[in-house]
């Protein structure tokens, strides 16, 4: 696969910007002709991804949190999600379901949602110097050759 | 954000635009004060106009099925629109019998 483009996107960690983030990801996909439904299915996933940055990485303070994506000629997109933040003990416990640290109103869905609306999502974490989540996706008519 | 509209006792919240994790509080906000000043027996939250929501409009659900249970009153969840179907079912929210 040969990768066709790249971007690296760098901002601090204000929830107003997870709404920036997740437009910013959508439009740099648009090459790939996404479907309504694909579109959908990535921001959202980046929306959780960079919500987990902005509520969990940096609780009591703000950072920045990197977006790296890159598309292949054959359709496929690796969006990666960095912040230099307090990273997560368990992976495991953290991805489980409806769990969640947060006494906001989080539902706990974040990763599950990720997982389902993604084709792969990795995590990396270390305590005290944070988190990277990759998510993949293949955009079926891109795939296809259609474009 | 939202338009509230309460009449015969019910509590109306029309949602609109996009919904997130910066968002939610402010929705949250207006809709649980409106609850508190008119006690409703039914809060319905329409989301017809909802373009965009991800686990936060979740979160945004079940704290309002917990707040207007607090208050003696039902919650109904109607006209979520194809798009959010997918993040409804995995949520769940089928299964507190709230979808309409």
């Amino acid at each position: 696969m040969k990768t066709i483009n790249e971007m690296k996107l760098s901002f601090i960690s204000k929830s107003a910007n997870e709404s920036f983030a997740r437009s910013a990801v959508a439009a740099f996909l648009l090459p790939l002709d996404p479907t309504v439904a694909e579109i959908a299915d990535v921001k959202t996933a980046v929306s959780e991804a960079v919500t987990n940055a902005v509520v969990h990485a940096y609780p009591d303070t703000f950072g920045t949190v990197t977006i790296e994506a890159k598309l292949t000629d054959k359709g496929h997109a690796v969006i990666k999600i960095r912040d230099r933040g307090v990273g997560i003990p368990d992976i495991k416990q953290a991805m489980e379901p409806l769990y969640t640290t947060s006494t906001d109103e989080r539902a706990g869905l974040g990763f599950a949602v990720m997982q389902s609306f993604m084709d792969n999502v990795k995590v990396r974490s270390t305590v005290g110097k944070g988190t990277t989540v990759t998510l993949e996706k293949n955009f079926i008519r891109a795939a296809y050759g259609q474009k | 954000m939202v338009n509230i509209t309460y009449k015969n006792g019910v509590v109306t919240a029309s949602l609109y635009g996009e919904i997130d994790h910066h968002i939610a509080p402010q929705i949250r906000g207006d809709i649980d004060a409106q609850c508190e000043r008119s006690r409703p027996s039914r809060l319905v939250l329409d989301f017809g106009k909802v373009g965009f929501m991800d686990s936060s409009g979740i979160g945004l659900v079940m704290g309002r099925y917990r707040m207007i249970s607090l208050l003696g009153g039902k919650l109904e969840v109607v006209n979520v629109p194809p798009n959010l179907q997918k993040i409804f079912v995995l949520s769940g929210l089928e299964n507190l019998g709230v979808m309409k």
